[in-house]
């Protein structure tokens, strides 16, 4: 009886079963005609699900073990198994806490009353995607992997189309699925030629393949295409944007949060194949990273739809666990243990602050566009004196993420930037410590974008009729939003707590490496940066009971805003976000441009006149569409083939087959 | 412990002072008297004693614009090590955390002014949000090429490191950096040619035109957090440049409150012989600062 529940509570038991219910959450919904009644069950089942798979996961991250189950299945691609290792292990605690919380936001966020229409589809997809990104994890099987993989980038599409009566919504459909598909056709390569490489579908042991083979740098490029599509590395990114701007919110958090770290773990899976990489790889990641992060945070500040400000910005961090990655992976090129793990530390600890930041603003965008009706920043503003709630959480999740202490976005790039100085003192890739300057470039940036991001959304005056009349979030959006803020503050202050649950997963990845013995060294180094965090908030509690003291004894009046002299400032007269940005961007007219139309002035009384602006892409405009666009005319000629008749189309089928028949002959 | 408690008893208590020596020094060329040295002081006890007034459109944010910007600039001037003396607070990586604070700080600053609704605010924030974060780099090769010189990652052996003996065996990248961080310097604390802190007109500022809303004991709070920024800068900048040290406690602190006041002096010598800039040179010679910068460490790695 006891080993039997013993076996039943196996941790890796219990976080496949996890997983399991979060993808049939949405099902009993489809079946009850009432609405709602299905909302409530599937978040009630993916709650659950949630509070029983982190602490599965954690238990699975911390005893440092594998655990392996064999999916009876009558396939021809060999055994299939699921494993759960450490490195698994860590990337299922995002997938089940931002899952959970989303699906509770999507309660007050879309509820069935007022969508009965779309409903059932969004909380059935949403549940599909949780659940393929988990088992994604624990797949070791090719094909099952590819199988999975798709079922993911297509519960995506269903949910990103969700409002598809609208063009851009469709739009950004189209662009989506055409971008992950040409990431599932690399990775079909990759896999192709890993089975031929390993001789079978099951994907190989650590270590146990060369990296000096030929087909080697073929195989990790259609990995690097193929996983890089889905996370949004630079050359691959494109898609991004329009496709987290236009998803439903919670959508766009579990897309951000999690789904792009999907194409990260694959990444950093197939490294962990080869033995003895070269540099070059290395270099390679790390270069693209950080162009990444620093193109993706001058995106960013150009934007001017909140929305995708906060998609561009995914761009940004995704290249900063990219660089992190890379450096990594230099050091295990050189032979250098610190630089594998700072560079590994940085990247997975920034992979569990994106996670956290990431979908609190992606949630709490949700409410502004409630609230305001729009995506628009310019439109908006003091939206912070109505949800005055709302405001707190999200700027804990704006200062997270510009990587300023004392919050969670700070401590994994500060273990990046200890892993760049640490060079210095070495003999060997002494230039790696150029991208210490780099990475603060970005930093910088970062606190342009999300300065503008917050107050012209929250601070200030509203700018149109839309903006006048808000109303503060309900409970269901509010507590997955603190949630949230409570994690980045937790990371923040207790970091060499953080630490420690990384740890695991680097040693998964780099069993040459102890951890142990590192790790004591950088958990002694960020004790010291949680008290200096302490130290700032007790600081900062001081100067201002200093000030109410100072306040209580004197004269407080309130008048309106100082104009200078001129009395009748209006609303419109603020700074907006493309105002405030335009300064910035200006110094990257090459990468970035806000286009503005200004009004055209003439005479002594111009007449009515619109200014307008429009953030572009010069990489996108000059290069990237018309290379799509010539592209779509080479192929024309094949719009010939297909044209609508059922018969034809069954004739190409039966052809193929008897090709393939003659050929395999 | 002495130590600490004097260097405490310094970042409290000396920052006006280098505003007020700025400001003899800048009368002396101007052929006026000027005012007292003291005078920044009384500035900040009148502020703390005047009743305050509140924008109403605005929120708690602009509240705690004042309190972080002090708060932060408080713990970045325990991380800094005074002349020859080591920092109270000095830890592997607290560089990172020294460039960050200003950071934390100047987010809320900038938060704080555009939560006005004032055009002009959101003009100061505009221009200072581009303005650091294009010195933001400068600072980094700065930290790089001390860090390389003397084998360490926190600032208080970074900085004490630099003696006379290094400056002979590495003084054109060490120059190379006091160029561009005398720029980052200036820039950073908002002082002619960069930003003119006694302008009249409030298109043309900066860092003065952001707290234009603030009053009473707020406004004494951004003033001293200003002085005291410019403090901690300025020590960071006198270690490069005034790297003196006798191995007397006593007399080392003696010597860096000379070294400290020396660079006021030089601040106002600047701010007097110099015009302001048009706003549109600023970004470009930032970007010279850093290269500037880069190049010193390029120096110092081959």
């Amino acid at each position: 009886m006891y080993s039997a529940l013993q076996s039943a509570l196996d941790p890796a038991l219990v976080a496949l079963f996890s997983a399991l219910v979060l993808g049939c959450a949405g099902i009993p919904g489809l079946f009850l005609r009432k609405p709602g009644t299905g909302q409530i069950i599937s978040v009630t089942a993916t709650l659950l699900a949630a509070l029983a798979g982190v602490p599965a996961a954690l238990q699975l991250l911390f005893s440092n073990t594998t655990t392996t189950y064999l999916l009876q299945w009558n396939l021809p691609f060999g055994p299939c198994e699921l494993v759960i290792d450490p490195l698994s292990a860590f990337f299922l605690i995002p997938v089940f806490l931002v899952s959970a919380a989303g699906s509770l936001f999507a309660v007050g966020y879309w509820p069935a009353v007022e969508h009965p229409a779309t409903e059932r589809g969004l909380t059935f997809f949403y549940g599909l995607l949780a659940s393929s990104m988990a088992i994604l994890l624990t797949a070791r099987n090719g094909v099952f992997f590819i199988m999975v993989w798709e079922i993911m980038a297509l519960s995506a599409y269903f949910l990103l189309v969700t409002e598809h009566e609208r063009e851009e919504v469709r739009r950004a459909g189209i662009v989506y699925l055409i971008a992950t598909h040409i990431g599932t056709a690399a990775l079909f390569v990759y896999f192709s030629l890993l089975a031929a490489q390993s001789g079978s579908f099951q994907l190989p042991a650590a270590g146990s393949l060369s990296a000096l083979s030929p087909f080697a740098a073929i195989m990790v490029l259609a990995a690097f295409t193929g996983f890089g599509a889905k996370a949004g590395i630079m050359p691959f990114h494109t898609w991004l944007p329009s496709a987290h701007a236009n998803a439903p919110s919670h959508v766009s958090a579990l897309m951000s949060g999690v789904m792009l770290k999907m194409g990260l773990y694959g990444i950093f899976r197939t490294l962990t194949f080869f033995h003895d990489p070269p540099l070059l790889w290395g270099a390679v990641l790390t270069a693209c990273g950080i162009t990444s992060a620093l193109l993706g945070i001058v995106f960013a500040v150009a934007q001017r739809d909140m929305k995708r400000l906060l998609a561009c910005s995914s761009i940004e961090n995704i290249g900063i666990i990219t660089t992190g990655l890379g450096v990594a992976l230099l050091g295990v090129s050189s032979h250098n243990n610190t630089l594998v793990y700072l560079g590994m530390a940085g990247a997975l600890l920034h992979i569990l602050n994106h996670s956290f930041f990431k979908p609190l603003l992606f949630l709490g965008s949700g409410v502004i566009i409630h609230a305001s009706g729009t995506r628009e920043m310019n439109l908006m503003g003091g939206l912070g004196k109505a949800m005055p709630r709302v405001a707190a959480l999200f700027l804990v999740g704006t200062v997270a993420i510009c990587g300023i202490p004392p919050l969670n976005g700070f401590i994994s790039e500060f273990l990046l930037y200890l892993g760049f100085f640490k060079q210095l003192k070495g003999h060997s890739l002494t230039a790696l410590v150029f991208l210490a300057p780099l990475l603060a470039l970005v930093g910088g940036l970062a606190v342009v974008a999300f300065t503008k991001l917050y107050s012209s959304v929250f601070l200030g005056t509203p700018r149109s009729s839309a903006a006048a009349h808000p109303h503060e979030a309900g409970m269901t959006m509010l507590v997955p939003m603190a949630f949230f803020a409570l994690l980045c503050l937790l990371i923040g202050i207790a970091p060499q707590q953080a630490l420690r649950l990384v740890s695991p997963a680097i040693t998964a990845w780099y069993p040459l490496l102890l951890s142990t013995s590192v790790a004591a060294e950088y958990e002694t180094v960020l004790g010291r940066l949680s008290l200096a965090a302490l130290l700032l908030l007790s600081a900062a509690v001081v100067v201002a009971l200093l000030w109410r003291w100072r306040l209580g004894k004197m004269a407080v009046s309130s008048a309106s805003t100082w104009g200078c002299g001129y009395q009748r400032g209006t609303a419109r007269m603020q700074y907006n976000g493309t105002s405030f940005s335009e300064l910035a961007v200006s110094v990257f007219d090459g990468i970035m441009r806000q286009r503005i139309e200004r009004p055209g002035l003439t005479g002594l009384f111009p007449g009515g006149s619109r200014c307008s602006d429009r953030p572009t892409e010069t990489l996108l405009e000059r290069i990237i569409t018309p290379l799509f666009a010539g592209t779509g005319m080479l192929f024309g000629f094949l719009h010939r083939l297909q044209h609508g008749l059922m018969h034809f189309y069954m004739l190409y089928i039966f052809a193929t087959l008897f090709i393939l028949m003659l050929w395999a002959n | 412990m002495t130590n600490s408690l004097i260097h405490i008893f310094l970042a409290l208590t000396m920052p006006p002072l280098l505003l007020g020596v700025i400001g003899k020094t800048k009368a002396a060329f101007a052929g006026r008297v000027g005012a007292p040295f003291l005078q920044p002081y009384y500035d900040l006890s009148r502020l703390l004693q005047k009743g305050t007034v509140f924008s109403t459109t605005t929120s708690w944010v602009f509240r705690a614009g004042p309190i972080v910007a002090l708060a932060t600039t408080a713990v970045a001037a325990l991380l800094i090590p005074f002349g020859a003396h080591p920092s109270p607070i000095s830890f592997d990586g607290d560089m990172i955390l020294y460039a960050y604070l200003f950071a934390l700080g100047r987010f809320f600053t900038m938060a704080a002014a555009l939560d006005t609704g004032s055009s002009f605010e959101g003009m100061g924030s505009a221009r200072e949000a581009t303005y650091s974060c294009l010195a933001e780099p400068t600072l980094f090769f700065a930290l790089i090429t001390l860090s390389r010189l003397s084998g360490s990652l926190s600032l208080s052996p970074m900085l004490v490191n630099i003696s006379l003996g290094v400056w002979l065996d590495t003084g054109a990248a060490l120059l190379l950096l006091i160029g561009g961080m005398f720029i980052v310097l200036l820039v950073e604390n908002c002082r002619i040619p960069f930003d003119d802190p006694n302008t009249h007109l409030e298109l043309t500022m900066i860092h003065e035109v952001m707290v234009l809303d603030h009053s009473g004991p707020a406004f004494g709070i951004i003033q001293y957090a200003a002085a005291l920024k410019l403090f901690v800068l300025g020590a960071f900048f006198v270690h490069l440049a005034l790297p003196y040290a006798t191995g007397n406690p006593l007399l080392d602190w003696g010597l860096f409150v000379i070294s400290m006041l020396e660079l006021a002096v030089v601040i106002g010598i600047v701010e007097s012989v110099m015009a302001r800039l048009r706003l549109i040179r600023i970004p470009q010679l930032l970007v010279a600062a850093t290269i500037l910068a880069a190049f010193s460490t390029l120096l110092v790695i081959r």
